[in-house]
């Protein structure tokens, strides 16, 4: 289509068909004042600060929400153009409070920068200012001030339009207009911090980062989330070397400008008095302050000796899945190097028949940016909201234009997206329903159906999913956490794959972790005879090399965990906390997190980003690199002499082109389809979005959001009826090992299904997150 | 996370009315039915309580604060319980300029409350209105929303009080 030619400010500018007078001003890079026009958002045109002067336009007009004409000629700062908008900011100040010395957005207002240029030194107005009443919003926003409203609405077009849910509104009319909530309720959408950055005033600020700092006392620094697989891009705000506040680093191919409220308020976890400052040393089961010296070279000695009485294979690694490549290549380098192929990262995995058969390192499929292009996806076993919030918003956005999200999952969440086709089942028929859509697809298409899916009955939902993914020009299949956690989580793989091939389409993981691929990269998983994650717990070790986990809490069987490292002869856990697991260790080792230490994290779509620590480690923490060198060189093991993060980084990707081994392909998994399952109540377990790794557990704000609440056993009221119980009862749940929950009665979930979740102290003695479950009147 | 449990907070008729309104637009668009909904809501109720905004919010798949902006964007919703009558008398200027604020302070004296009060036998409350297209006809006093008096003088506003306290309770 033909480009339309503009005239701004005297200026010509080619603009798309459909453009906006600010659009085309922008790309000239010119500034037009703005308050409610937001390039993510839709135009509201409700703040009138962006009115410029158009040529034979009688009165100025709004530049958000003019569109160009070819020809049009545009003066943004002309004399009109400016008493216009001098006109606006008067009527913005009439009611707008002049308490900009005790406003937490002071320095870093779009009013307060605006009023300098446009505003008046004095008011005509010497009525009284309208007052609006404070609001509670929850633990995250603060609205104490909502006086300072200038009514954008950007919030409330946010909630709509990215999160997905509409929380905020603005109710009355005229001068009586407020934004509130619902009468009573709380802001809890997992992204919500971000309407603090869109927020143009003071009226919603950080709850906790409320009065601590000013703008102009803290420095910036560029950092990566290390809570979830996308990787986003972080500004890191700090004061006297503490982390006071974490906003996004605009990158438009990861997080765009958002963040979600784990990135963003995880922060307050680097803060905790839980924090673990010295290395410590148990000696006759009491804890005792050491020098990082005599606590290296106790681990170096104890090492030695179990390898000499029971051999380097007795001694087992459990990476988190956080860790840096960096800190992932040198852990398994030493384990290697020790003797030993026990180490692993895929703490939350069960199913490890993909070991061994994969063609290169699973990852996402594509990259995040094409997600948007998809026009039919297929999303199996996620619990897409609370694992990957910012993904979610993007197939929000998506599903809104032209692409259809078809769901298999084992439970009923609302994902406040368009989903066009569901198949909701219990989690031990996961992989029967994909089976039962390649079934219907392989039928529609006249293609030979596979022989591993011909025996299985094809029910309406899977024919409505196959019918939508058929029907598409490019289809994406996904699969969530719960499928990698799945326990037949190589069968799944192995499905979708089949699955994209007969579509001609991509599959992916989603991803479990910050550095799931990275792991993958950096080898840090059994490459030989060793043990993986879940055998190293089942076959307990005489010794344990923990980094970066809880193991009671990062595990698929904490219960499993908890006991083989209880019962090993030595235990030495490098960690950021103190915790009850570090009591089952020997020795515990301050671990810098993210923030205090340079790295790398391999993100779900291969894309490595490195970063910095924005501040020095807390105490005698060091970084986890650095703790590995020492300990390298201590064992005597070659090649551990790095001066830099950087050296060990090149050293890990070595010359390779990591997206070139990048591949979710398997080969020769069995498939064993359709045989008969047991009966009886099945668990099903999530894990929460802030109980998800060890800082978020940490992070006060975060840990008072209904999405932190006490986790309870979730059923359908059949499964409730047919067990006697009620909505709030307590009840026994037993697994492996047994817990006291109160009953929550939610009928989204399957039949025959107990929804608890995983990685919290109450349910961490059940068991495994998956399997047969029983439960008892407590 | 937890389930959405609505107990009914309207009658079948009312929901039979509801639904007949939401016929009137297409399926996806339900939410067109709300002003219309609220309205029945409201002849039912009385008044617009959270619980019941709440519950029309879900019956029409549309997220609760965006019934309550609806709610709170028109005057003629009553968001706190009234009196057994709703005395609306609009004060917009060309009103105003026809006795309208004389006929309001009449009002407020007779029945002893000031706008947005209500008597203290539950009786009467008073609102100020907006321009109700009758500015010909001023001042003018609508009764529960449903009735319009005109040319309101001190005589007629008496009679209209008067009238309304002696009323039978079912009938307004």
């Amino acid at each position: 289509m033909a480009m339309l030619n503009v005239e701004v400010d005297g200026r010509n500018v080619e603009v798309p068909h459909g453009a906006t007078v600010m659009e085309a001003a922008n790309k000239l890079g010119i500034f037009v004042p703005h308050f409610c026009y937001h390039k993510k958002l839709s135009i509201a045109a409700n703040c009138r600060m962006c009115l410029v002067q158009v040529e034979k336009a009688a009165k100025p007009m709004p530049a958000c929400a003019t569109p160009a004409t070819d020809g049009m000629k545009v003066w943004t700062h002309s004399d009109a153009a400016k008493t216009a908008q001098k006109g606006v900011m008067e009527f913005l100040l009439i009611n707008h409070p002049l308490d900009c010395p005790i406003c937490d957005q002071g320095g870093e207002c779009q009013l307060q920068d605006l009023a300098v240029g446009y505003g008046g030194s004095t008011s005509r107005y010497d009525e009284p200012k309208r007052v609006v009443f404070h609001k509670n919003m929850g633990p995250l926003i603060s609205a104490e001030e909502m006086s300072r409203c200038i009514h954008c609405t950007r919030c409330v077009r946010f909630g709509q339009e990215v999160a997905g849910v509409m929380e905020l509104g603005m109710i009355g009319r005229g001068e009586h207009s407020e934004i509130v909530s619902f009468v009573g309720k709380s802001v809890d959408s997992e992204l919500s911090g971000n309407m603090i950055d869109l927020c143009p005033v003071g009226a919603l600020t950080s709850k906790p980062f409320r009065y601590s700092a000013r703008t102009w006392e803290l420095s910036r620094r560029k950092s990566i989330s290390p809570h979830d697989s996308l990787g986003a891009n972080l500004v890191v705000q700090i004061k006297q070397n503490k982390v006071m506040r974490v906003v996004p680093l605009e990158n438009e191919s990861l997080n765009e400008c958002w963040i979600s409220d784990r990135d963003r308020f995880s922060y307050e976890g680097l803060n905790s008095e839980q924090r673990l400052t010295k290395p410590m040393l148990k000696e006759n089961g009491a804890w005792r302050e050491v020098s990082w010296q005599l606590a290296l070279e106790h681990v170096a000695k104890r090492l030695v000796e179990i390898k000499q009485a029971h051999g380097a294979d007795t001694i087992g690694a459990l990476i988190s899945p956080l860790a840096t490549l960096e800190e992932m290549y040198l852990a398994q380098k030493l384990m290697r190097g020790f003797g030993s192929d026990n180490i692993d990262f895929r703490l939350r995995q069960s199913d490890f028949a993909a070991d061994g058969k994969r063609k290169g390192f699973p990852w996402l499929g594509m990259r995040i940016v094409d997600i948007g292009g998809l026009d039919r996806v297929l999303i199996v076993g996620s619990f897409l909201r609370k694992d990957h919030p910012l993904l979610a918003a993007r197939f929000r956005i998506a599903s809104k234009r032209t692409q259809d999200v078809n769901i298999i999952h084992v439970a009923d969440d609302d994902l406040l997206l368009n989903v066009a086709n569901k198949a909701i089942v219990p989690p031990q028929l996961l992989p029967e329903m994909l089976g039962q859509v390649i079934k219907a697809i392989a039928e529609s298409r006249n293609l030979p159906v596979p022989s591993a899916v011909a025996g299985l009955e094809v029910e309406d939902a899977a024919r409505r999913i196959a019918a939508s993914l058929a029907s598409g020009k490019l289809p994406g299949v996904f699969l969530g956490n719960l499928a990698e956690q799945h326990p037949r989580a190589g069968e799944l793989n192995a499905l979708a794959q089949m699955l994209a091939e007969m579509l001609g389409g991509r599959f992916g993981f989603l991803g479990q972790a910050a550095n799931s691929t990275g792991g993958y990269v950096a080898q840090c998983l059994p490459m030989g005879q060793g043990l993986n994650a879940i055998k190293m717990l089942e076959a307990p070790r005489k010794a344990y090399l923990l980094f970066g986990l809880e193991p009671e809490l990062d595990c698929h069987n904490p219960a499993q965990a908890s006991k083989a490292i209880g019962m090993a002869e030595f235990v030495v856990s490098i960690t950021s906390y103190r915790s009850t697991a570090a009591d089952d260790a020997d020795v515990i080792l301050p671990l810098a997190p993210f923030t205090e230490t340079s790295g790398t994290l391999i993100n779900c779509e291969g894309v490595s980003q490195s970063f910095n620590g924005v501040v020095r480690p807390a105490g005698d923490a060091r970084p986890g690199w650095k703790i590995l060198r020492v300990l390298g060189n201590l064992l005597g093991i070659a090649g551990f002499d790095y001066d830099s993060s950087e050296a060990v980084r090149d050293e890990a990707c070595g010359a390779r082109n990591l997206l070139e081994l990048l591949c979710n392909e398997v080969n020769g998994i069995s498939l064993s389809l359709g045989e008969a399952c047991e009966n009886g109540l099945q668990r099903i377990s999530d894990v929460p979005i802030y109980f998800s790794d060890p800082i978020v557990r940490r992070a006060e704000a975060l840990q008072l959001t209904s999405d932190a609440r006490q986790p309870k056993a979730w059923m359908s009221s059949a499964v409730a009826q047919s067990l006697g119980l009620a909505a709030g009862g307590k009840v026994k749940i037993v697994q492996s090992g047994t817990a006291v929950l109160e009953v929550g009665l939610d009928d989204r979930l399957p039949a025959q299904t107990v929804r608890v979740a995983a990685a919290h102290l109450s349910t961490s003695a059940l068991g495994p997150m998956f399997g047969p479950i029983t439960v008892e009147k407590a | 996370m937890s389930p959405q449990i609505n107990a009914p907070v309207l009658s079948v008729e009312a929901l039979t009315k509801i639904d007949r309104e939401i016929a009137k637009y297409p399926l996806d668009q339900k939410q067109s039915a709300v002003m219309a909904a609220l309205i029945v809501a409201q002849d039912e109720k009385g008044w617009l309580a959270p619980e019941t905004m709440d519950f029309i919010a879900n019956y029409l798949g549309m997220p609760s604060v965006a019934v309550y902006e609806v709610a709170t964007f028109y005057n003629m919703y009553n968001l706190q319980q009234t009196g057994r009558f709703k005395l609306t008398i609009c004060t917009c200027l060309p009103c105003g300029l026809q006795g309208a604020l004389a006929a309001a302070d009449h009002l407020k004296k007779q029945l002893g409350i000031d706008f947005n009060e209500t008597t203290a036998d539950g009786q009467f409350t008073l609102k100020e209105g907006e321009c109700m297209g009758a500015c010909a006809m001023a001042p003018v006093v609508l009764v529960n929303n449903k009735r319009m008096c005109d040319y309101m003088s001190v005589e007629k506003l008496d009679a209209l009080v008067a009238e309304l306290r002696n009323s039978s309770p079912q009938k307004v």
